[in-house]
């Protein structure tokens, strides 16, 4: 079995802040991570692989720079990495990444499964993944906190906001992880060591992917941001403190007044 | 000359930082007030290789160098320096020693499971007696047939009571002195050898340091490591070695000591605004940061040695000397900068200035490295 993993490298948001005048991220002095979701797929995909075996190929979209987080999904156990880079492919809103990501798998082939995560903490769009299996024409679900295989299948439990479904697809397919599938495992230091002196990154530029130039980059890309803005810090909560019971009934008399309940 | 790591260094050293910030850091306060090994951290260490990182992929190793091993000592002790000397001793001065001077058989037997992290190792050379004079040795080894007979008792062995393999050192011939003595490989459970007093510390109170007590204790003579009257040699081979392990150790407490003193003087206010205002506190901290640096210079320059000279004595004994009075330099002063807060243990700045102590007596006191560093110029 073939599994290919898209994962994104993302600044780690938790100290990220927009510059005001621009409305653009300020990634100075913030470190990169694996995306989240990302990364949880890559865990399911590696547990698949201990398990039955399988071929682990993770693949990255982005600047030059992402060859570090396709160096840790190497140190982390997989088999093989592909980086899509060109400046070509800059600028690209979802369709426009989807359609060359789409492309690249194409001419990577043989996959039984596609793993990406559910979406990116920079751009929390979670389309990406759909709009690959869209191209591809492959079934897609999201939003998949629990997989298993099953013969050519793969067994699903997707998430909903007050349910979860059991799906049952048929491979090929693209599935789209959330970061709650799992606790991803850590590197270790020996496969750090052969990421980097013993295993090789596979580049893939404009000119290896049959894509379209109306499909790709800035000018590929339909989507305008119409303003970005931090969130205005609304006013300081009230804090109360009392018992269980009382704290509840408190609770309920706020949203009443509030007309919640 | 480059004063920057590699990609590969730089990400082992962020995959260190996340693995003690995620798994030690949450134990640190518990392990020390509990006086109790983390067993857990410790399995979880083994599970990613970290109790193996210097040794060759066939010994069951990660195939990586002194620096990265430095590096992994360093970023467990910057959160919790009773996870960092656990590391340290077991990968220094047990499966080292094997590693370097043992046979193909020892090696298959006991650094493979000490490298994947299966066992947990110690060494254990110093007696009540014998502490800088190592020489004066009580141990006794005799040869009889096919096995040793070991009697007598070491102390403050860190480890102690947690470890499955031992390095022990023991007089086989006492006219000889140091040339009397040497070492061997003793297995948890053997007969004749068990485990003494455990020792109630001031600082890394999670680690296990305890007696070791040998009454006849029967330990077959392919269990000598090294040829007889060579216990010396190893024993101070192995020190030198040990010593960046300690040196990483002291580092990793001071820059821990300055990370958590950075962000409390930003957010303690005094007079109206944050005392990271007042020009004391910004000379205190510049001083210690240009300690720390320096300090990692020497760590780092050691654990290269190691790795590209034949000799690096002198090296090691520098690193740890000024690490080590860096940790309890900086710790000291955090402590004083945190103010009365830093005197509870709401905070946990003071326990890594009680955990700094050791670093200037363990594995040779300061008064030792400064020997070893002004034997090697006068010679």
């Amino acid at each position: 079995m073939k599994i290919i993993v898209c994962i994104k490298q993302v600044p780690d948001t938790t100290e990220v802040k927009l510059n005001p005048e621009t409305g653009t991220l300020i990634r100075e002095g913030v470190s990169s991570i694996i995306n989240p979701d990302d990364k949880a797929g890559l865990e399911a995909a590696l547990r698949l692989k201990d398990a039955c075996g399988a071929s682990v190929t993770a693949l990255s979209m982005g600047p030059l720079q992402a060859d570090v987080a396709l160096r840790e999904a190497l140190a982390m156990g997989a088999d093989d990495a592909v980086l899509i880079s060109d400046r070509a492919f800059g600028g690209a809103d979802t369709w426009a990444t989807s359609s060359t990501i789409a492309s690249a798998i194409r001419k990577i082939g043989g996959y039984d499964l596609i793993i990406t995560g559910r979406q990116a903490i920079d751009g929390d769009t979670a389309q990406v993944g759909p709009q690959i299996a869209e191209h591809l024409g492959l079934p897609n679900v999201s939003y998949a906190e629990a997989l298993e295989i099953e013969g050519d299948t793969v067994i699903v439990k997707r998430q909903f906001e007050d349910r979860y479904h059991m799906i049952q697809v048929k491979m090929p397919c693209l599935i789209t992880a959330l970061a709650e599938l799992n606790e991803p495992r850590y590197m270790t230091p020996g496969g750090i060591a052969d990421a980097y002196r013993n295993k090789e990154i596979t580049m893939l530029t404009r000119a290896d992917l049959d894509v379209e130039d109306q499909n790709i980059g800035l000018k590929g890309s339909p989507t305008r941001v119409f303003k970005s803005f931090t969130k205005a810090v609304k006013g300081k909560g009230t804090v109360v403190n009392l018992e269980g019971s009382e704290a509840a009934a408190w609770l309920v008399e706020r949203m009443k007044e509030k007309f919640i309940l | 000359m480059i004063f920057q790591l590699d990609k590969e260094h730089e990400l082992t050293k962020q995959l260190f930082r996340n693995f003690a910030e995620t798994e030690a850091k949450p134990l640190a306060q518990e392990v020390d007030e509990e006086e109790r090994f983390p067993y857990e951290t410790v399995r979880k260490m083994a599970r990613y290789g970290f109790l193996g990182i210097p040794f060759a992929k066939e010994f069951g190793g990660q195939g990586c160098d002194s620096l990265t091993y430095a590096m992994c000592v360093e970023e467990m002790s910057r959160v919790c320096a009773t996870t960092g000397v656990i590391v340290s001793a077991h990968t220094s001065l047990c499966a080292e020693p094997i590693h370097k001077y043992g046979s193909g058989e020892q090696k298959e037997k006991y650094l493979i499971p000490l490298a994947k992290g299966e066992k947990i190792g110690a060494f254990g050379l110093t007696e009540p007696g014998a502490g800088t004079d190592s020489a004066g040795q009580q141990t006794k080894a005799v040869l009889n047939g096919d096995h040793y007979v070991l009697n007598g008792t070491k102390i403050f062995i860190t480890n102690g009571g947690v470890a499955d393999i031992y390095i022990i050192l023991a007089m086989t011939d006492k006219s000889k002195g140091n040339r009397g003595i040497s070492a061997f490989i003793v297995e948890q459970g053997t007969e004749g050898f068990s485990i003494g007093k455990k020792e109630l510390k001031m600082g890394i109170r999670g680690s296990s340091t305890t007696e070791l007590v040998f009454e006849n204790c029967i330990v077959p003579k392919e269990n000598r490591l090294g040829e007889e009257g060579k216990g010396f040699g190893i024993a101070m081979g192995t020190l030198d070695g040990g010593r960046i392990g300690i040196a990483a150790q002291a580092l990793g407490i001071a820059q821990g000591a300055l990370d958590e003193t950075v962000a409390y003087v930003k957010e303690r206010k005094q007079f109206g605004k944050s005392i990271s205002a007042f020009q004391n506190t910004q000379f205190q901290l510049a001083d210690m940061k240009t300690q720390v640096e320096a300090a990692r210079l020497l760590v780092y320059k050691a654990a290269w040695a190691k790795d590209n000279q034949k000799m690096f004595s002198a090296e090691a004994a520098m690193a740890k000397l000024f690490a080590a009075e860096t940790a309890m330099s900086v710790t000291t002063k955090c402590v004083q900068l945190h103010g009365g807060y830093g005197y509870t243990r709401d905070y946990p700045i003071e326990r890594m200035m009680r955990d700094a102590k050791i670093t200037e007596i363990y594995e040779g006191t300061s008064e030792v490295q400064r020997m070893v560093i002004a034997s090697g110029m006068l010679k």
